[in-house]
């Protein structure tokens, strides 16, 4: 089976590079390496609790040790952007959040980082999204993201727009981090997973906003230090009146999980499965095509080898 | 006897601690409880018309003097801790330095006289400047706090920089140089009045202090010079913080002596007395300054009268013309009318510093003359009024800000957000932005089909609750292409409706 996969992964790189030479490259050294490693480039999980997810995907992945070795530095950025409680889906689930924080340490990670900058009053986001609870039960550690002095500037050398960034030092000094978003409808971004989700390890926001948001977000995707993975919680995904929205009736419950280390490929994947709930057109979600324009990631699931498992 | 200034003391530094702890707390975790010590202040209890206290307030003072300006009073207690402090900076190292002096009694009935007639008028400009619990909240938050933060913010910084995030940085954002310069000069005067003289600021320009000073004229337990006992050693004269006993005559002045008792623990022969003593001085007090409080009132009056002829009345009673101040001032939320809002709140400056957001300011002349220090909604990137919170209406010890349970918070519309298309990033440079619409709570600010695929912003007004979320995030420079126009009269807004909810069962992923 593995060598198979090897064999058929291997194929895939060779005519992705054939046909579009940028994707190879644009998958970035990370996702290829670990493409040709375990042949998975991509794993959605439907139907279980979050943690049991996430265990399944990680082990179809080749497991958390692959990505974290013992003594390292973790950081994982959920999305903590609002002051919602977990029902809202407003934030990241905290027991997926929980769940990877265990993980980490069961692999010797020395410490693990959860922080977000968030758009309203930082503790209380952090308190009422239960992620705080969840990450102290697990032994991890919230850092806050409220202040500039937490940040520095680095360069964004591939942006269109955006030439630089300042970047939360949690992030720039790790040895590994997650990248953990929510699936979510936007207002602004139409909607927010992965690549929506670095927003929160910038500093000044309004930058992007001022400045082409989409275009913004897809240079965002190409800051040299990639996550190891992107976790895309969609247990509970929010349909309408993103990013905060009104009441629980915004969020309809998948108990789904969409993990890959390709920016472009997440955000594709979890598209398909938003569309589902509300039709959208995926190019309205335009940083998805810019980002895979600056060869970001692949939006062709049909050339990666994705792993759908239903529990 | 002897032990009264101890129990005076111990009591002092009980309301004065955590009163002061509370107010200077910037990390959130002391109990918002604690705002109860607020509510008994005599000005706030006064303007929320809390009948309770005011009639416990009252009794005490009837029975035993001025002890809320001995005990209870922050400023009171700050003037004693200066006065007590000047004492190691002075040459002599002397305990007790005071002689006796006149009262000023023109300047202090003109001040209350001028204090309630403005009120009376509409304005509550001199209650707001002069009220002595909101002076010390003013010192505390202008002043103390700003260092408080300061030092925290140091340790933050050396802190994080060896990864440890325990003690976080807390940005300064109240400072407003107005509000500043103000409290600045309240507290180098009565800092230097108290350092000098005592008790002079209670005994010249409180409003309160002269309130209970007339009030005390009458209380049953007071202060009184025993003339058989006494042999005019001026132990006591030289201990009265007030500067109301004159040993010479043997006589004490009631209405400046605020239960200290200093002057109790420094006689050798028990020649000064705290005792039962209500005939004997309602006799003397209706004797001697009859002829002199008839001047003093003549002259007060003229002296209120020229005032307020001088002031104009509508700067006073807080209507603006300036055309360059269009925008009507944002009120925090619970704050009804501006009519009642105005005439309500000292300001203190409690909900400005427990207002987690740091949205709440100081204002300047947003609200006109009468309403500088009052605090007014001030909105900048990330600082908006929190949908799930209701803390500065659950602290406001005077009743300005009326008290409410969060849900019916959240549909309290304190102003409407306004869009101004012109502005507007969609429009301008044709690309998406949303930021507006993505920090709106309720979404009255949501966003609808453009051109090119692209949103732009519209706002349902009557659901709308002016939070300010939009405006403050919104990257139209310099100046924003949403803002928020504020209520003169707070209303409820609409409930927003739910989104329809999804029941279908998905069980495919979709790619």
């Amino acid at each position: 089976m593995k060598r198979r996969d090897f064999f058929k992964s291997a194929a895939v790189v060779g005519l992705a590079s054939i046909f579009k030479p940028g994707t190879l490259a644009a998958s970035t050294t990370a996702a290829s390496k670990i493409s040709v490693q375990t042949g998975v480039d991509m794993v959605a999980v439907m139907g279980g609790e979050p943690e049991i997810m996430l265990i399944k995907a990680m082990k179809e992945l080749g497991g958390i040790g692959k990505y974290v070795k013992k003594g390292q530095k973790v950081v994982i950025k959920p999305n903590i952007g609002w002051d919602k409680k977990p029902e809202m889906a407003a934030n990241t689930n905290p027991e997926l959040v929980g769940a990877l924080i265990k993980l980490c340490k069961s692999a010797g990670a020395v410490e693990v980082l959860v922080f977000d900058h968030t758009c309203q009053d930082w503790q209380k986001c952090y308190t009422n999204s239960g992620i705080k609870a969840a990450v102290e039960k697990a032994g991890g550690k919230m850092v806050p993201g409220n202040d500039e002095s937490y940040y520095r500037e680095v360069q964004v050398p591939k942006g269109v727009q955006l030439k630089t960034a300042k970047i939360h030092k949690a992030i720039l000094d790790c040895d590994v981090w997650f990248n953990v978003p929510v699936l979510k409808h936007h207002g602004g971004a139409k909607n927010s997973i992965s690549m929506k989700n670095l927003m929160g390890i910038v500093w000044d926001r309004q930058f992007f906003h001022s400045n082409d948001l989409h275009q913004c977000i897809a240079d965002s995707a190409t800051i040299y230090k990639k996550p190891a993975l992107n976790i895309v919680d969609a247990y509970r995904i929010m349909k309408s009146n993103g990013p905060q929205g009104k009441t629980e009736a915004d969020a309809v419950t998948l108990k789904s999980l969409i993990i890959s280390p390709d920016f472009v490929a997440a955000d594709t994947a979890a598209m398909k499965m938003f569309a589902q709930v509300q039709p959208t057109n995926i190019a309205d979600v335009r940083y998805i095509a810019m980002a895979e324009k600056l060869k970001v990631g692949t939006q062709h699931l049909d050339k990666l080898n994705v792993k759908r498992i239903k529990l | 006897m002897k032990h009264l200034k101890n129990i005076r003391v111990a009591l002092a530094i009980l309301f004065f601690l955590p009163i002061f702890l509370y107010l200077i707390d910037f990390t959130g975790k002391l109990p918002m409880q604690m705002h109860a010590l607020l509510k008994i202040q005599w000005i706030p209890a006064l303007l929320s018309l809390n009948l309770v206290i005011i009639a416990i307030l009252v009794v005490i003072s009837l029975l035993f003097g001025r002890i809320y300006c001995s005990t209870i009073c922050p400023l009171g207690i700050f003037q004693d801790i200066s006065a007590w402090k000047s004492r190691f900076f002075s040459k002599k190292k002397k305990k007790f330095r005071y002689t006796y002096k006149k009262p000023q009694n023109i300047l202090r009935y003109s001040i209350l006289a001028l204090t309630v007639l403005i009120f009376v008028f509409g304005s509550s400009f001199l209650v707001v400047q002069l009220d002595p619990y909101s002076i010390f909240g003013r010192i505390v938050s202008q002043l103390l706090r700003p260092l408080a933060l300061f030092a925290n913010n140091g340790v933050a910084a050396i802190l994080s920089n060896m990864d440890n995030y325990s003690v976080f940085k807390v940005e300064q954002l109240s400072f407003v140089p107005v509000a500043f310069v103000i409290t600045l000069f309240f507290f180098v005067l009565i800092s230097i009045m108290s350092w000098f003289s005592g008790r002079l600021y209670c005994n010249t320009v409180c409003p309160v202090g002269t309130t209970l000073g007339l009030l005390s004229k009458l209380s049953v337990f007071r202060i009184s010079i025993n003339e058989s006992s006494c042999n005019q050693c001026g132990a006591c004269e030289k201990s009265c913080k007030s500067q109301c006993i004159d040993s010479d005559a043997m006589t004490v002045d009631q209405s400046r002596c605020v239960s200290c008792y200093n002057c109790l623990s420094v006689c050798k022969r028990s020649g000064v007395n705290y005792q039962f003593g209500y005939k004997k001085q309602k006799a003397e007090v209706s004797q001697t300054p009859a002829d002199g409080s008839r001047r003093t009132f003549l002259l007060t009056s003229g002296a209120v009268i020229s005032t307020l002829a001088f002031a104009n009345a509508k700067t006073l009673t807080g209507q603006k013309e300036d055309a360059t101040l269009t925008r009507t001032p944002i009120m925090p939320p619970g704050a009804g009318s501006i009519e009642h809002f105005n005439t309500k709140c000292t300001g203190c400056q409690l909900c400005v510093d427990k207002c987690p957001m740091q949205v709440l300011k100081p204002a300047v002349l947003q609200y006109g003359i009468s309403g500088i220090m009052q605090p007014h909604l001030n909105f900048s990137t990330h600082i908006f009024c929190s949908f799930d919170c209701n803390i500065c209406s659950s602290v406001c010890p005077t009743g300005a800000l009326k008290e409410m349970p969060i849900e019916e918070k959240k549909l309290v519309q304190i102003g409407v957000a306004k869009f101004r298309k012109d502005k507007c990033i969609v429009a301008v440079d044709e690309t998406d932005c949303g930021a507006c619409s993505e920090h709106c709570p309720t979404q009255a600010v949501h966003m609808v089909p453009y051109k090119n695929g692209l949103t732009i912003p519209e706002v349902i007004e009557n659901i709308c609750i002016g939070c300010g979320g939009c405006e403050s995030i919104c990257p139209a420079k310099p100046y924003a292409a949403i803002y928020v126009e504020g209520n003169k009269t707070q209303i409820a807004a609409n409930k927003p409706a739910e989104a329809e909810k999804f029941e279908k069962k998905i069980d495919d992923f979709g790619f």
